[in-house]
């Protein structure tokens, strides 16, 4: 019985306005944990220790890998919406795939400014064509493809279904991201964390590591399920609109 | 089906002369750059393939919208649509029909762009065979765009910028074959067949994404 009733209710949330009023209880305590979990972050990852080689500069790893795991992750959502979207014909997957475009170039673009200026000072350049460079590179220009693709067209579920059909074929590229360093031995160093054997790297680099990456998680969804919120009210209102025109157009 | 195909190709070739007009824009690509680089045909002769290889690219996305644009502006895509014969084979079908009407001609006509980039024989046969096992690819990926942005009224700007990170796998692969080819340690055949492959999973990709698609924008 319990099975079911908590299956109910996960499903229950494909009602907008049940997924509303969760979502008005959830975002409050979403960004206070956030926030809690920044000021860790953030603390840890000014108070530790610089890298013997690399100073100070290393700290900028600790917005650097964040931004570029979620830069993956948002693109992996988009890809599970986009399903949910084609498949299911799910409500809130259309609006969550939409709303997840801008944030995952957001964070797409802050992975690449940030390891821009992480590698003048390492590698001695901004910019170097090497695999993973130019594959997340390729993930920033999807976005903005599926951000314009979005906005090009009128009707938003139609919108919704292209757009869903253009993200599955894109995410082809994000196992080339994951393996880039692995396959191309290039200048960027390769996987360090999530070994097989173990992280190859200091547990004093890897706790501001670890909080921070929670900490830009949380931001991904608090900002998500806000802009998801957004999304919402925004087509009622257009629906509504569409209906006070229709009423008011029988009316002359 | 074969219908479909001769259908598909005769109207590309009577209707303004697609064919012709993707050639020309591949030499005017081509022929751009040494006006950009200077005439020093040493280096002409080094970025040669790469030029090529760009200069189809381009042209092969210059035509891509009106894959199915004509037919949605005549009405004969829903028919296509709701046709018995599985959409996916009437997509690969005009895939098919629109390679050979746009993209055989630059294959056709890379190895003289190759002269003119002082490319040696050995580069432009390579050039010309990773060409012809490539450029299918970029149609079919081509093609999902071309779906994608049927339903927008000015979808062509579009569909390049949706296609071209997409397609970016097939230059790799295509340069670095006949890079290999010409000078390099690094043997011919693996880029060759990497870049084969690429065309057989996208002739299974691209038609399947692109009927969805269809099926979506047209209902």
């Amino acid at each position: 019985m319990s099975d079911i009733t908590a299956i109910s209710r996960f499903s229950d949330l494909a009602n907008p306005t049940r997924f509303l009023a969760f979502s008005a209880r959830l975002i409050p305590w979403l960004a206070a944990i956030t926030t809690i979990l920044f000021a860790i972050g953030l603390y840890l990852s000014f108070t530790t220790e610089g890298d013997y080689q690399q100073g100070d500069t290393v700290r900028i790893m600790y917005i650097h890998v964040p931004a570029a795991w979620l830069s993956m992750m948002c693109y992996t959502i988009m890809s599970m919406s986009a399903i949910g979207t084609l498949v299911w014909r799910h409500p809130l997957a259309d609006v969550a795939g939409k709303t997840a475009a801008p944030l995952g170039a957001a964070f797409t673009l802050i992975a690449l400014v940030t390891g821009s200026l992480w590698g003048k000072p390492m590698w001695g350049t901004y910019w170097v064509w090497d695999a993973r460079l130019t594959s997340v590179f390729i993930l920033f220009l999807m976005y903005l493809g599926l951000i314009a693709l979005n906005r090009a067209m009128d009707d938003p579920s139609k919108a919704a279904r292209v757009a869903s059909i253009l993200t599955l074929v894109g995410f082809i590229n994000i196992p080339i991201i994951k393996f880039s360093v692995d396959w191309w031995n290039t200048l960027h160093q390769s996987e360090s964390i999530m070994r097989l054997d173990g992280p190859a790297i200091d547990a004093e680099f890897l706790w501001p590591l670890f909080t921070m990456a929670l900490a830009f998680t949380l931001l991904f969804f608090t900002l998500h399920l806000m802009a998801i919120r957004n999304e919402i009210w925004r087509r009622r209102i257009a629906t509504q609109r569409r209906m006070a025109a229709r009423m008011a157009s029988r009316e002359d | 089906m074969t219908a479909l195909l001769l259908r598909d190709l005769r109207l590309s070739v009577r209707a303004g002369g697609g064919a012709l007009i993707g050639i020309l824009f591949f030499l005017t690509v081509v022929a751009i750059i040494p006006f950009a680089v200077g005439p020093d045909l040493k280096l002409l002769s080094r970025i040669g393939p790469a030029i090529v290889w760009i200069g189809a690219l381009l042209a092969s996305l210059l035509g891509l919208d009106r894959l199915f644009q004509a037919e949605r502006d005549d009405g004969s895509l829903d028919l296509l649509v709701m046709q018995e014969t599985p959409l996916v084979l009437t997509v690969f079908i005009k895939c098919a029909a629109h390679w050979v009407a746009t993209g055989l001609p630059l294959v056709i006509a890379s190895p003289l762009l190759g002269l003119f980039m002082n490319m040696n024989e050995t580069a432009i046969a390579a050039t010309a065979l990773t060409l012809l096992v490539g450029s299918p690819a970029l149609t079919f990926i081509g093609a999902v765009g071309a779906a994608v942005a049927v339903a927008l009224p000015r979808g062509g700007l579009l569909v390049s910028i949706l296609v071209l990170p997409l397609t970016i796998p097939v230059l790799i692969f295509g340069v670095s074959a006949t890079y290999a080819a010409v000078e390099g340690p690094q043997p011919f055949l693996p880029p060759f067949l990497i870049l084969i492959a690429l065309t057989l999973f996208f002739a299974v990709l691209g038609p399947a994404a692109a009927a969805l698609a269809l099926r979506n924008t047209t209902d």
